[in-house]
């Protein structure tokens, strides 16, 4: 298992537009991704569910990747945490 | 350039870009009761939901701009969402039909959004509905209509009220039917908005569709598709004459409307909603001789509450002030359907169970609404009158319910204040009876649109028998003098409520027979006070 912590940096928090495109990130990996943030806890394959979060900036998330390419997802989620988010 | 014609409902030019109306086709298709087919039909429209998403993400990018485009682009995310496909798949498996299940979870994920405590994502409660019904439509074969940005006219086969109801009135320059008559519903709907239209025209689809500019003369009940020079110049010049006209009806705004023998006549406008009660105040009307109720029962799936009529009901006492209001109660039926009621389809509904004959047998119905209406009497000076009576029985009825209504507010501490009740004659028998039924009223109201119907048995909504359906027969003339003369006779007031009552034609007519209360299309209120005060009789 594998887990990534992350402070949110975009001012408008995880709105429905980067959380549609971590969905999008994270689809082509097979490991089961859980991303919880201080507001709850989303799989972060459910665009809804991310959005439910209604993570702001400054939140930490904590993302935890479990799976056969766990490694793989976890560095494809590192770049797009940092570029997006 | 193309031209055509029409029949005109209201004068004036318009000249703009032209939208086609096409019917929402909400026909749910059957169920095929096997989940596996609703799946595969649930998964196609999800595809078309996606060509259509994407096509209008790459317009809204070159068009409108990125945010609008974002706005795109999150729906077409959500169709991915596995939460909102395990929620359809769930609900499929259950034995609900695709469109069905598209919507219903649409709306279950949209109203967890609604209620979080994050404006942001609140917002985000219209893009989830906007995306399931966009599958929901798809699966009705809806082919989908939206508005344009900005005025246009709006060309359509014909509008039902609750079609109307749903388009941005201010940005409607000009309705173009093909159908319908000057009595119909866009009919009534252009005056009310002062907007130059024709019924009955030979306009195609597609000569709306390919034209840039369409033009109505609603003079001479033209229509021109993509206009010449000339024509456009002739138009333009009508246009500026017509404004100029009504700059002169303008000298009689705020007078009394009294014929030259010192007859006063109440001049005042038939309304169907608050915001036309607004126009009424604009166009300077005298009070409202006619509050069609049942608009605020059309165009939704559930019957309105107590509180939602009072609401509107108090608006537009509150708007007229001391101008007085007369409200029609319910008359839903006949070709105002509503599917929330539960009623049956009839062969005949203008003949059907409508009007006071509904209210009467569903008192669940009719209760809110008289509740609703003596609440909000406090507010100002509401009449009401009661739509189909054909028998002083009726009336008496409905008369006790009222007493009824009002005792029990009264209990509960509510104030209300008296409501004069009348009766809209709009049936033969009303008029033929009308000394009977003016002991038991405090106003008649005639509803001339139904009255010629009736007494003519001339369908209003039947384009075909235009020429027989002829206002001035002189059956319905004679029962308008009887009328009267009951009114006159019992000391009671009466007065014109259908379209006739705008007609210059009869104004002299119906003030010489007795009547005292003219009501009609805002728009009519100014070029009537000057016939009226410069008529003789």
């Amino acid at each position: 298992m594998k887990e990534i912590k992350h402070i949110i940096n975009d001012p408008m928090g995880m709105h429905a537009r980067p959380a549609g495109m971590l969905v999008k990130a994270v689809a082509p990996f097979a490991s089961k991704i859980t991303v919880t943030a201080p507001t709850g806890t989303a799989d972060a394959k459910r665009l809804i569910g991310l959005m439910k979060l209604a993570a702001k900036q400054g939140m930490e998330l904590t993302i935890t990747i479990e799976g056969a390419d766990e490694d793989k997802a976890a560095e494809a989620l590192q770049a797009f945490l940092s570029a997006n988010l | 350039m193309k031209k055509g014609i029409g029949l005109p409902v209201f004068s004036g030019v318009a000249i703009g870009p032209a939208v086609v109306y096409r019917k929402a086709q909400r026909t749910l298709p059957v169920p095929s009761g096997d989940p596996a087919v609703e799946k595969a039909k649930f998964e196609a429209a999800v595809e078309t939901a996606r060509e259509q998403l994407t096509a209008l993400f790459e317009k809204a990018k070159v068009e409108i701009g990125e945010e609008q485009a974002a706005i795109v682009e999150v729906q077409l995310m959500m169709l991915d969402d596995l939460d909102y496909l395990d929620g359809v798949n769930l609900a499929i498996d259950n034995g609900s039909a695709a469109a069905i299940a598209a919507l219903d979870t649409g709306e279950e994920i949209a109203e967890v959004f609604a209620a979080m405590d994050d404006e942001y994502m609140n917002a985000r409660s219209a893009d989830i509905r906007d995306m399931s019904h966009r599958i929901y439509d798809i699966l009705c074969g809806n082919t989908g209509f939206t508005l344009p940005e900005g005025s246009f006219l709006l060309v359509a086969e014909d509008l039902a009220p609750s079609e109307t109801i749903q388009l941005p009135r201010e940005r409607i320059l000009a309705f173009v039917t093909r159908q319908g008559s000057s009595s119909s519903h866009t009919a009534i709907l252009a005056r009310t908005l002062n907007i130059p239209s024709l019924v009955q025209s030979d306009i195609s689809f597609d000569d709306a569709e390919d034209c840039k500019i369409l033009a109505v003369d609603g003079f001479t009940g033209t229509w021109y598709a993509d206009p010449d020079e000339e024509t456009m110049d002739m138009l333009l010049a009508k246009q500026k004459e017509a404004q100029a006209a009504r700059n002169a009806l303008e000298a009689y705004r705020g007078k009394e409307s009294i014929t030259r023998s010192g007859k006063k006549i109440l001049l005042v406008a038939n309304i169907g909603c608050p915001e036309d009660a607004e126009a009424a105040v604009k166009a300077d009307a005298e009070g409202v001789g006619l509050m069609r109720s049942e608009f605020l029962y059309l165009g939704r799936d559930t019957l309105p509450s107590e509180e939602e009529l009072f609401e509107a009901y108090r608006k537009v006492a509150e708007i007229m002030g001391d101008r007085p209001v007369v409200i029609r109660t319910l008359d839903i039926g006949a070709d105002k359907q509503v599917d929330y009621m539960g009623l049956e389809k009839e062969e005949n509904p203008a003949l059907g169970l409508r009007g006071l004959r509904i209210c009467l047998t569903r008192e669940e119905i009719f209760r809110p609404q008289l509740r609703a209406i003596y609440r909000a009497s406090a507010y100002g000076n509401l009449n009401m009158m009661f739509p189909m009576v054909a028998s002083v029985w009726e009336l008496k009825a409905a008369k006790a319910l009222c007493s009824k209504v009002r005792a029990e507010l009264e209990e509960e501490g509510i104030a209300t204040k008296d409501v004069p009740i009348g009766v809209m004659v709009e049936t033969p028998a009303a008029a033929v009876l009308a000394h009977e039924l003016a002991k038991e009223s405090a106003f008649f109201s005639v509803g001339t649109n139904d009255l010629t119907q009736y007494t003519l048995a001339v369908d209003r909504q039947n384009a075909k028998l235009g020429e027989f359906y002829d206002p001035y027969h002189p059956a319905l003339l004679a029962l308008l003098a009887h009328i009267a003369k009951a009114a006159n006779d019992n000391g009671i007031w009466a007065g014109i409520c259908g379209e006739l009552g705008a007609d210059p034609k009869l104004q002299e007519k119906f003030i010489e027979m007795g009547y005292t209360e003219l009501s009609m299309a805002a728009g009519r209120i100014l070029e009537s006070r000057k016939l009226v005060c410069e008529s003789e009789v």
